[in-house]
């Protein structure tokens, strides 16, 4: 009776998810680690995702601590997929299109870095082929958008309406308008309507911002190119700004035309009110995007290890290997430069326009990153979440393209997002009460690139999304589609598995109440002392009240210069001094926030890369073990106060809500929430080769500790 | 401290000193002495040398930079430039130290300025090269703790249950007649005369017998150290030692065989005999199975150093900093003294047999795997005393060689003694503790301030190579402990995070993945890498306690009231989410 219908095996399919090839007695390696354990279950794969349901875990009430109510532990969506190489004769063989040979094991690479390991020896001959070449088809081949699983979720799910969370999606005149005023932009920059029907550019968001003295007439011109878009206003009033660059002409004529109009723009908008302007061309001075799909690749390739063996074998190497693939280097580059364009900002009260062909991939990057530093709204989980609207999903990041989504085109693959993610990770781990969210928040935020459900990450562009939600060509029944966001966290978790997503030691900003003023007389106290109350922070914070003074300050004294500074000119000491000096200051949580970018601070982020490795986890170690402990006493002083309410009013003792999830903290693996303990002994992990030769110093090596001959000794 | 920011623990300036005859012996009041600063460029000084410290003050400059060196730190000094040396700044002198930094300071030309500092500073840095004491006979500090009293051999090894019927006690060694660098109380198997050790003394390079550290208190399995044996070219054997270890094996009551670690590389232990030395035999000991552990001797662990150094100060090498780091071998070295005391405790634990630990003279390698497989498996070992007692035990009583590892007071800077084993030790625990951030008392301050007294000579503690030595110079009697300054101090040097677990066997994960350079010791000097001091995890942590009891003490107090009050008198107070902050949690 078992196994002979995925019903039975109590699979858990998605609305809207069709059985499209199955294989049974397919066995699945726990861990390759010569010891062959696993499991024999069903593979199976369906138009969302490849799924093993395992035979025995039927019953199981094991239930991790921390799931995703969507993609379970032996789940992987047709999107996640990397790679997947098939096994002959103890050989690996890339699989992509048709199929000649099937082989007798199958090992899947994951986007997120998983790696599974089947056995298909056992199972029969046809539905190996079935599987095989269903999984590969699915998976690695190119596909319509249509056909994304996005669509027959959309299309087969009630009303997803769910709760309107506080994350600003910008996709209303409104929101841009919101956002204006926040940041006091408001002065100089106005959110135009232009581009409604899309008649700028498809490329564009219906609403955006520009500085108030450009035309309609200038935004239509060039379809929107040689156009400053704001991204953002310092509280200073110098502003954020972002412009996609004219293609290199060959007519002379036409070449000519759009430099006098870029001279007029830039004259425009370097009169005053505008301060001083900065160009940063993005594309010269950071590394390409093929630079840095070469580099994630090489870098990922670290983390999908096979076995124990492999583990050790590149330990010995592990410094010299990170450093070849880059990765880290791009890191600090992007981070260097976002404390550029901060000090320019900030210190020089200089407007910056970043430059780029499209001005929708390295310049999403440096923008988000100059707005985490520098806004500590973008710190807070709903402000992050806005940010990432604003800059990249409305922005018109092409997602789809850069994510490889529909497997059209390997060339346009780059990792901009993940990108980013790295990078605000670093300045998490640096300074960690500085942000509302935690690096596991950013985790299943870079997980979520790959699930098929929320539209958020599986367009190109706005223009894109909306042509079809609506479904012009109304063929079929479906349509208007009504999609998920991702910023629904509800949807693929559990209020206790939230829960990890939030920051307990985040020092929440304190409202400027006069009750309090005496207490915060200690710059440290008022930087790290206790939220003081519950409030429901409003998704558009007042944002530098007090600064408003300055601002107009700065308008006042108008300064008028040199109208472009080229950035490549700026003195190098500029940025070393301005970097030294807020180092040498304790840092304000609240305030400026200046990545450490020497080689010692710039680090990998273990959760995401080495979550899955068994012999990386440390067994009642690593931060969480710290956390758990504060999650703990946060909890004890929650209940606490409960019950001196309750004295005072001495109204009946209520059971206090407790959350249990982190009770026993002792033994959490380092890497909760993902990793299971699968290592069920403690035995520790030892490595299995470990000296390399010293060659540059074999007379040292050769040498004994002390010159003494013992062998006088004996008498 | 070459910053500008005076780091928080570093109390002892020189004007709230508690340090008592501290003798001022120079002072350089001319405003020409130049602290060459690496981080802020040239800062004009005041400079005071006492018999203690050499101590900048700078002048003109906001803020103010201090220098505070305690001269043990000092390695060497060298006169650069000579007097008709051009150039602004380029005569002076050139202060290498042991804790990572150098120090240059420029005087001027004229007058031979640099000769008296340079002459005081030689005298009172080398006090061991020029017939005087060390500064900590000197030291009349008082503490309300005695740090001498911490490590009691008798008492810690009652703690282990020891002597019982399977191992004894003996004294065969109170003065020092069997083993010169051993202590003088022993535990050696019950059935082992004390004129079995002896013979088999005289087959232990410097007669450094296998003795007991650490027994398992669940499987009775024991960690013994010792020397190599003295097998030499021609294979010899010696039936008391082989006897001796049959013993040992059979202490436990194990059927299986004796584990020998020897904790050199293979090739390095065959080369051993040619110098009288080796290992054991398959032949000779049957009963007995030898793994070499592949880690190095002093000398490659001071180039490792040396490479650090050169990678971290004064600039952090910029472009290619992983494998600058790669290249210094410095964690690969820490992972294979991990990886050595991992496997040692695993045996005893899980594998249930006995171990003997040995290298060379059992002084350096052999301290560095027993203490490390001890803090593995014995949770007293991590809180700050029973931290204290080991280091006391492993190291200081059974004759690491500290003053020759370290020259304390030596001018030999040179000197091919010298090697840093107990800073890689301290690193391995700051590894441990890093890994594992609850299971530890004590903090990272714990450990650099053991780091930073192991060259200060302010204490008698890491003072000369042997337990007979520091008899001998009456070290107890006439200077201070480091655990006085630590004990009666305690609560800076406490992790709050510490949770009490027992019997808990605690295995660092010894891949490069999860090692780290110690950036907080080793670019300390360097203001640029930050020191969020306090940590702000730490920081939030103790907030909340202080939290919590302020709760529990009110809550206590509105409990008497309530229960001493008739009912609803209280309604006229004001509900006490209106007095006070709530915690604002996440769920």
């Amino acid at each position: 009776g078992r196994g002979d219908g995925a019903i039975g095996l109590s699979v858990c399919f998605c609305t809207g998810e069709l059985l499209l090839c199955e294989a049974n007695t397919v066995y699945k390696y726990i861990q390759e680690d010569g010891s062959n354990r696993g499991t024999y279950g069903k593979l199976i794969c369906t138009n969302f995702k490849i799924s093993f349901l395992d035979e025995d875990s039927a019953s199981d009430d094991n239930e991790p601590q921390f799931k995703n109510k969507i993609i379970g532990e032996n789940d992987i969506t047709l999107q996640c997929v990397d790679q997947i190489y098939g096994v002959y004769d103890e050989k690996k063989k890339l699989l992509t299109g048709q199929l000649r040979k099937y082989p007798e094991k199958l090992i899947i690479y994951c986007k997120d870095l998983r790696v599974f390991h089947f056995c298909l020896r056992y199972t029969k001959e046809e539905e190996v082929k079935r599987i095989v070449s269903g999984i590969v088809h699915h998976s690695q081949t190119p596909k319509l958008l249509k056909r994304l699983f996005l669509f027959s979720y959309a299309s087969a799910a009630p009303n997803n309406t769910g709760g309107r969370n506080q994350t600003v999606m910008f996709d209303t005149l409104e929101d841009w308008r919101d956002e204006l005023e926040r940041t006091k932009g408001n002065v100089k920059y106005k959110a135009v309507v232009t581009n409604e029907g899309y008649r700028v550019s498809e490329k564009l968001p219906l609403y955006f911002v520009v500085p108030i003295c450009v035309s309609e007439e200038s935004i239509l011109k060039f379809q929107g190119r040689g156009i400053p878009i704001w991204c953002w206003s310092c509280h200073n009033g110098a502003a954020l700004l972002k412009m996609s660059a004219f293609p290199k002409e060959q007519d002379d004529n036409t070449s000519q035309m759009q430099k006098a109009f870029l001279d007029g723009i830039y004259r425009t908008i370097s009169n005053p009110p505008y301060e001083l302007l900065k160009t940063e061309d993005l594309s010269s001075s950071l590394p390409s995007l093929q630079d840095i799909q070469t580099a994630y690749t090489r870098f990922k390739q670290l983390f999908l290890i096979d076995n124990s063996t492999d583990f050790w074998a590149t330990d010995v190497k592990w410094f010299s290997l990170l450093e070849s693939t880059n990765w880290l280097e791009i890191i600090r580059r992007f981070l260097k430069k976002a404390i550029e364009v901060a000090e320019c900002l900030e210190r020089q009260n200089s407007n910056v326009l970043l430059i780029e062909e499209s001005a929708t991939d390295l310049c999403c990057v440096i923008s988000s990153l100059v707005q985490v530093m520098m806004d500590s709204y973008s710190r807070t989980k709903s402000g992050f979440q806005s940010l990432i609207q604003k800059e990249w999903v409305t922005g018109g990041h092409s997602f789809l393209d850069r994510c490889n989504h529909l497997h059209k085109n390997d060339k346009e693959e780059a990792p901009l997002f993940l990108l980013l993610l790295d990078c605000v990770w670093q300045l998490v781990q640096q300074y960690p009460p500085a942000f509302e969210f935690t690096e596991t928040y950013l985790t299943v935020l870079s997980d979520s690139l790959y699930v098929p459900i929320f539209s958020t990450f599986f367009f190109n562009s706005q223009h894109q999304k909306d042509t079809n939600t609506t479904g012009e060509s109304l063929k079929t029944q479906s349509g208007p589609f009504k999609f998920l966001t991702v910023w629904d966290w509800s949807v693929q978790f559990e209020p206790k598995a939230q829960a990890l997503l939030s920051n307990p030691l985040y020092a929440e900003k304190l409202k400027p109440d006069k009750s309090q003023r005496k207490t915060t007389r200690f710059k440290h106290q008022r930087q790290l002392s206790l939220p003081l109350t519950q409030t429901k922070s409003s998704p558009k914070r007042g944002f530098f009240r007090e600064e408003t003074d300055h601002l107009i300050k700065n308008i006042l004294g108008k300064r008028i210069g040199k109208f472009i500074i080229n950035s490549s000119d700026e003195p190098h000491n500029s940025f070393k001094e301005f970097y030294d000096s807020w180092h040498s200051k304790p840092v304000d949580y609240h305030g400026l926030l200046l990545p450490s970018i020497d080689g010692p601070e710039i680090k990998v982020w273990a959760q995401r890369y080495l979550r899955w490795i068994p012999e990386a986890q440390l067994p009642g170690g690593g931060t969480i073990a710290t956390a758990a402990k504060i999650l703990d006493l946060m909890e004890e002083v929650q209940s606490l106060q409960v019950k001196m309410d309750e004295e005072h009013s001495q109204a009946i003792s209520r059971d206090v809500q407790a959350v249990p999830m982190l009770r026993n903290s002792a033994r959490l693996s380092s890497l909760f929430p993902f990793a299971l303990l699968q290592r069920q002994s403690i035995k520790p992990a030892l490595p299995t080769s470990t000296w390399k030769d010293l060659e540059d110093e074999d007379d040292l090596v050769k040498r004994d500790d002390e010159f003494v001959d013992l062998s006088g000794d004996m008498s | 401290m070459a910053s500008s920011s005076t780091p928080k623990y570093n109390s002892n300036s020189l004007e709230s000193s508690s340090i008592k005859r501290v003798k001022m012996l120079y002072c350089f009041t001319d405003k020409d002495v130049i602290y060459m600063c690496p981080f802020n460029g040239p800062v004009k000084g005041r400079v005071y040398i006492t018999n203690y410290r050499l101590y900048l003050r700078s002048v003109e400059t906001d803020p103010v930079v201090v220098l505070n060196v305690p001269l043990g730190v000092i390695s060497r000094i060298e006169k650069m430039g000579g007097a008709s040396s051009r150039g602004e700044n380029s005569y002076g002198l050139d202060i290498t130290c042991k804790d990572m930094r150098n120090l240059r300071f420029a005087l001027k030309q004229e007058g031979h300025s640099r000769r008296d500092i340079f002459e005081v500073l030689t005298k009172h840095a080398f006090p061991q090269s020029h017939n005087l004491p060390f500064f900590a006979f000197a030291n009349e500090e008082k503490f309300s703790e005695n740090g001498w009293m911490v490590y009691n051999p008798m008492c810690e090894y009652r703690r282990q249950g020891l002597p019982n019927e399977r191992w004894r006690v003996t004294f065969i060694n109170e003065h020092y007649g069997l083993c010169d660098t051993y202590p003088s109380l022993l535990v050696v198997p019950y059935n082992a005369t004390d004129d079995d050790l002896k013979k088999v003394a005289a087959f232990r390079s410097r007669n450094r017998i296998p003795v007991l550290s650490w027994i398992h208190p669940e499987n009775q399995a024991v960690i013994m150290r010792c020397s190599q044996p003295l097998v030499g070219m021609s294979g010899k054997r010696n039936k008391d030692d082989e006897r001796y270890l049959d013993i040992i094996r059979e202490a436990n009551g194990q059927i299986s065989k004796l584990t020998i670690y020897d904790a050199r590389p293979n090739v390095n232990a065959v080369a051993n005999k040619a110098t009288g030395g080796g290992y054991e035999s398959e032949d000779a000991y049957p009963n007995a199975e030898l793994f070499f552990l592949d880690i190095h001797n002093i000398h490659v662990m001071r180039e490792s150093l040396k490479k650090l150094k050169d990678i971290v100060y004064p600039n952090v090498e910029e472009s290619h900093w992983l494998s600058s780091l790669e290249s210094t071998h410095w964690l690969e070295h820490i992972k294979l003294v991990l990886t050595g005391a991992i496997q040692v405790a695993d045996k005893v634990s899980s594998g249930r047999s006995s171990v003997l630990v040995h290298c060379s003279d059992g002084w350096d390698r052999t301290a560095q795997l027993t203490s490390l497989a001890m803090l593995m498996l014995d949770s007293y070992y991590r809180t700050i005393e029973g931290f204290e007692v080991l280091v006391q035990k492993e190291w200081i009583s059974f004759g690491h060689k500290f003053a020759s590892r370290i020259g304390h007071g030596d001018k030999n800077h040179a000197d091919a003694d010298r090697s840093p084993i107990f800073l890689q030790y301290i690193d391995c625990v700051w590894q441990m503790s890093k890994q594992f951030p609850t299971a530890f008392e004590f903090n990272e301050q714990f450990l650099i301030t053991i780091l930073d007294h192991l060259y200060s000579c302010r204490f008698g503690t890491f003072l000369y190579n042997s337990e007979s030595v520091r008899e001998k110079e009456k070290v107890t009697e006439k200077t201070l402990s480091l655990w006085s300054l630590i004990n009666s101090e305690k609560s800076k040097f406490t992790n709050p995070f510490y949770t009490k677990e027992l019997n808990r066997a605690l295995y660092p994960v010894a891949s490069m993945r999860h090692l780290e350079l110690w950036v907080n010791y080793y670019i300390r000097w360097n203001p640029r890498i930050r020191q969020q001091q306090p940590n702000p995890v730490e920081q939030r942590y103790m907030e909340l306690l202080a939290l919590r009891d302020d709760y529990m003490r009110r809550l206590e107090e509105l409990q008497i009231t309530n229960n001493s009050k008739i009912p609803n008198s209280s309604a006229s107070s004001a509900s006490p989410s209106q007095m006070m902050s709530h915690v604002q949690t996440h769920f």
